[in-house]
């Protein structure tokens, strides 16, 4: 393999990874404004450091256990007769899989 | 004659020594900044901020009590941090991590013991206010190995403590008048999910509210023996819950001679409740679901801040004729809201805007603006001297 295919290869297995990873796209800023709301707001339940309160913690070592579409369904939906209310009002579903992306990751 | 130099020379010192000791607590306060782990020590009679008290750890939903001689604030941290703040050094007198997650806590009546509330583990340990050592720790078992989070700590006379277990569906009465050994009475079954308590404004009265159900749950402390009531019962019957967004707060239910204003859950409205008879007498429509119930300290209005996303807004209510009178809009983030001891100010904390306003109570005019990292709680030291406080 000369240098070229292995560059060519080397960008192609990053956007698949990248794909496979589907994170959904949003802009710089309404991705600061939505990483400012899971903070404070969903914050107040599950703590500013997301480390648990009332609600239970969302760090990424017990979010990556749940699958991606149950997160996001609870996200969009709430789940009743818990405090968890829907946020759908308040996200698209392409943003609910962005902050479940980044929430599994550790990095919202 | 050297002796006499020296002597006079002493007493000078000794004087002057004195003199820049001299200060006064009763009009100062604490502005808890949540993200920075800092808080402003601040004076309500010059309106400014006097100095910033870092390293206080995750000061998310931070709440403070105060020493009786209202020296030492008593700050409680999220991340089960116990921090004893002097407010005339302007430094952390002593520092403790006493769990994983807590939510608040309370100071006993002789002022002798600070008790904390947490989450995890679930229960609520006592300290000595002097020293931050531990006294007592309950863990709240209601179940073989099953431990609640514990919510709506208050104290109450007699040198008592009252919680809420929040999974646990009960309320603990401690009493801790005897000696270090903690006299528990349980009661049990008081309602799903209780997730806040208040103590009325004279000790008698312990109510839980309850998160999964309408209704809440009194407790009569002259008369622990009657057991606990449900009261409120359907108080939303036939209309459809709203999410919540933030779930409200209890604490210093506002009470006005013999009504008592307080949020409702999931809807959109405070309630009016008549305090003879515990029935409802009002749905008072309002900007959003209310998180902070406060009455001023005169009892003639009740301001109201709300949950996400109509948190911007500040609603205040005539205690008369139960109706809207103001509303304003101090910023985004409207988190708190403090009276000062006779309630011709109030303080409120704008968390997005990084900043807290004063306003005059009587006029709703804008008295002045302190920066503030992320302000959340506010809480002023004639707090010391208020049961459930």
């Amino acid at each position: 393999m000369n240098k070229l295919s292995v560059r060519t290869a080397l960008i192609a297995s990053v956007t698949i990874l990248l794909h496979n990873n589907a994170v959904a796209e949003v802009s710089k800023q309404r991705g600061e404004e939505i990483r400012y709301t899971v903070r404070q707001d969903c914050g107040s339940c599950h703590g500013l450091t997301l480390a648990g309160g009332l609600g239970p913690d969302l760090k990424a070592k017990r979010l990556q256990a749940l699958p991606d579409n149950y997160l996001s369904k609870v996200i969009k939906e709430g789940i009743p007769n818990t405090p968890m209310p829907p946020w759908q009002e308040f996200f698209n579903d392409e943003e609910i899989q962005w902050i479940v992306t980044h929430l599994k990751r550790g990095t919202l | 004659m050297m002796q006499g130099v020296l002597l006079i020379t002493a007493l000078l010192l000794n004087a002057c020594a004195h003199q820049t000791d001299y200060r006064a607590t009763g009009d100062l306060g604490v502005v808890i900044e949540r993200a920075s782990g800092s808080l402003q020590i601040i004076n309500t009679s010059q309106h400014r901020s006097l100095s910033r008290v870092s390293g206080l750890g995750d000061l998310s939903h931070a709440s403070v009590v105060y020493s009786r001689d209202e020296r030492f604030a008593y700050v409680f941290g999220r991340d089960g941090g116990l921090t004893k703040v002097d407010l005339l050094e302007h430094r952390i007198a002593k520092r403790i991590v006493q769990g994983g997650n807590s939510i608040g806590g309370a100071i006993s009546q002789d002022g002798t013991m600070v008790a904390v509330s947490n989450y995890e583990p679930g229960g609520v340990k006592i300290f000595s206010t002097d020293s931050l050592q531990l006294i007592t720790d309950i863990p709240a078992e209601y179940a073989p190995g099953q431990f609640s989070k514990t919510v709506g700590l208050v104290d109450a006379p007699g040198n008592r403590f009252v919680f809420s277990l929040y999974d646990g569906n009960e309320i603990w009465l401690v009493d801790m008048s005897a000696s270090s050994q903690p006299q528990i009475q349980k009661f049990k079954g008081i309602g799903k999910a209780p997730y806040d308590g208040l103590i009325t404004p004279d000790g008698r009265f312990y109510i839980a509210g309850l998160f999964g159900e309408d209704g809440m749950a009194k407790l009569d402390l002259w008369h622990p023996e009657r057991g606990v009531q449900r009261i409120l019962n359907h108080y939303g019957k036939g209309t459809d819950k709203l999410p919540v967004y933030k779930m409200p707060h209890l604490e210093g239910w506002a009470i006005s001679g013999e009504w008592a204003f307080f949020p409702a859950v999931g809807h959109h409205q405070a309630l009016q409740m008549n305090l003879a008879d515990w029935q409802l007498t009002r749905h008072i429509a309002t900007h959003g679901q209310p998180v902070f119930v406060m009455s001023q300290p005169d009892h003639r209005r009740v301001w109201v801040n709300f949950a996400f996303p109509a948190n911007d807004t500040v609603q205040v209510i005539d205690t008369e004729t139960a109706q809207v009178i103001h509303q304003f809009k101090p910023g985004k983030g409207v988190l708190h809201m403090e009276f000062t001891p006779r309630g011709e100010q109030v303080w409120i904390s704008v968390r997005d805007e990084n900043r807290v306003e004063i306003y005059d109570t009587q006029t709703f005019e804008q008295i002045a603006t302190l920066p503030a990292q992320a302000p959340s709680g506010i809480f002023f030291t004639n707090r010391a001297h208020k049961i459930g406080l």
